[in-house]
């Protein structure tokens, strides 16, 4: 029956290896011609970016307007952290002295040290990924404005010289590409629902543009988004940029917040085993 | 010549005593059916509800391994909760209705969701002890005569096996840490033991659904039996990990083969039910709450819908 594999030692649990360490069997030798600590500043803008939108995501866990929301965007929430994971782990790989220091005897993985005992001056996502969430309108669009940067950067990671963060780039592309349709769905259907649902969209769009140009968007990126805007009949805002500092480690109170939230247990059992 | 009402009951009682499936189009009786839309509703509700115990510690999860399992399980728990919607909307109910139920409280879902998760702990408790009490609640239903509802389990069972392995893993982990997360887990066992019983509902001589379910092959064993099976096979794994069940009265009982334990607070499990637990007022508002907020959202898909059909 069912209790007696619970005891055994079966390593072959069905969901795969898909938890376990990140970068396990993977050689991270970073290669000639790439500078080890601009690599793992690079890894931690892209994985605090995965990591904070992922957290800011699984807010919406048990909350969302319908059950097949609810589910659509824990697995973005999900896709997300596992890039992060990703990503943090290549930047300790790449640069160790990124990871804040422990105890020797810390039982504590890299990914979980940069996630868990890193204060808000040290994360490098952008503004946009932080900020406290709104209402649906304001996820689907945030989430747009974001997957649609990352994936256009994850085109062209897919030929970064370092073959590890390639890998990362040729999985994420898949899943990011998921995510902005889902997004750019949603963001058609709000626009062109109801005019509550129009009104909501507009505002939100609004608010997110600020922190547009933070993001520092790669060509091609405002092409597509000016396709799903035409679709959805909605012009550019005209609105002053926000001085958005992420990448310089400046961040606003949100940041702080969700950290405290996050990191409480990791930090109440530094030397606890999860 | 017609078929009489007489003939195709004879036909429905037939098919349930062959152990044959009964599918949406074919006839049933009208109890048959009202029984099954009260059972199926509840464990759907059951599943939705129970997100939010373990959800409230996503966003706290002390290592990202565990926050992408946790994240993991609680959207199976949604996902198990949609393909139980659509097993009663074969029997011409629709979610909306079933969530109106819910939220007014004429449907109820497990007490069990209705205790507090105070400890990360917890979420290894309720894979383990939770999720367990599920699966030996549910493996019987995976034969049960209803054809989408015994679908539906077997698919639900294989993920609740995940979860149970995945929660006592967590549990087995920080029996490995330190002291204070010892402390924690014996804690948080502590709690949900008795919880845990009584998630297979009253004895026996207190369910006056029991025996009609049976007949219909819509429940394969009773209360009683299958909270014993439950404690039989709880109970060795509790010692592995090392953990005390919070019962004097639980020994082996050579002669019946069996565990001999004491009874669950029967009082303690109405008040739940009645809706008096700890946390039932939180969970149905926080889904009440979002079932309202994204009214809104709702609405628009069905004018783009409408939009795009014109
Ligand atoms: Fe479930
Ligand atoms: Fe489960």
């Amino acid at each position: 029956m069912i209790s007696d594999d619970l005891l055994g030692n079966d390593a072959h649990w069905a969901f795969g290896t898909d938890f376990e360490d990140p970068l396990a069997g993977v050689d991270t030798t970073v290669p000639d011609g790439v500078d080890p600590a601009s690599l793992a500043r690079y890894c931690l803008m892209l994985g605090d970016d995965a990591l904070v939108l992922s957290q800011r995501l699984s807010e919406w866990c048990s909350r969302a307007p319908d059950l097949e929301e609810d589910i659509a965007l824990a697995n973005v929430a999900l896709d997300l952290l596992g890039q992060a994971r990703l990503l943090l782990a290549r930047a300790a790989a790449a640069d160790p002295s990124v990871v804040p220091a422990l105890p020797d005897d810390s039982p504590v993985p890299a990914e979980d040290a940069l996630a868990f005992f890193r204060s808000p001056a040290e994360f490098r996502n952008v503004t946009m990924a932080e900020l406290p969430n709104g209402d649906f309108a304001e996820a689907i669009t945030r989430l747009l404005l974001l997957s649609t940067c990352r994936l256009a950067e994850f085109e062209s990671m897919a030929a970064h010289p370092d073959a590890v963060l390639a890998a990362v780039a040729a999985k994420g592309r898949k899943e990011l590409a998921y995510h902005r349709d889902f997004a750019a769905r949603w963001f058609v259907t709000l626009a062109r629902g109801t005019a509550e649902s129009r009104r909501r969209v507009l505002d939100a769009l609004d608010g997110l543009w600020a922190f547009w140009p933070e993001l520092d968007a790669p060509a091609g990126v405002e092409v597509v988004l000016d396709q799903v805007f035409a679709a959805a009949d909605v012009s550019r805002p005209e609105v002053a940029p926000a001085r958005g500092l992420g990448r310089e480690c400046v961040h606003t109170e949100a940041l702080t917040d969700l950290l405290a939230e996050m990191q409480s247990v990791a930090r109440a059992h530094p030397r606890g085993l999860w | 010549m017609t078929v009489t009402e007489t003939e195709l009951a004879e036909h429905f009682e037939a098919t349930v005593a062959r152990g044959d499936r009964i599918e949406p189009r074919d006839w049933m009786p009208e109890a048959y059916r009202k029984t099954l839309i009260r059972q199926i509703a509840q464990h759907a509700h059951s599943e939705i509800i129970g997100m939010q115990p373990e959800g409230n510690w996503i966003s706290r999860a002390p290592s990202l391994r565990r926050k992408a399992i946790l994240l993991a399980k609680v959207q199976d728990e949604a996902g198990h909760g949609l393909y139980l919607y659509s097993a009663c909307e074969t029997l011409g109910t629709a979610r909306r209705e079933l969530t109106e139920k819910l939220l007014s409280g004429k449907q109820k879902y497990s007490s069990i969701f209705n205790y507090p998760t105070p400890s990360y702990a917890d979420v290894g408790t309720i894979g383990w002890l939770v999720d367990g009490a599920a699966i030996c609640n549910q493996v019987p239903l995976c034969r049960t005569s209803f054809g989408p509802y015994g679908r539906a389990m077997i698919r639900i069972c294989k993920e609740e096996s995940f979860h149970q392995r995945q929660g006592y893993e967590l549990l087995m982990t920080m029996m490995r840490g330190t002291e204070e997360q010892r402390a924690m887990v014996q804690e948080s066992v502590d709690r949900f033991w008795w919880p845990a019983l009584m998630m297979f509902g009253p004895p026996d001589d207190a369910s006056p659904h029991t025996g009609q379910s049976m007949a219909w092959g819509i429940k394969r064993n009773t209360n009683d039996e299958l909270r014993q099976k439950f404690v039989d096979m709880t109970v060795p794994q509790a010692r592995a990990l090392g953990v005390t069940l919070p019962d004097p009265e639980l020994r082996w009982n050579s002669e019946r083969r069996a565990h001999d334990f004491g009874e669950p607070d029967w009082d303690e499990f109405w008040a739940v039910v009645e809706g008096n637990g700890p946390c039932n007022a939180e969970r149905l508002d926080r889904r009440r709450r979002a079932h309202e907020d994204g009214a809104w959202v709702r609405d628009a898909a069905v004018a783009f819908a409408e939009e795009g059909a014109r």
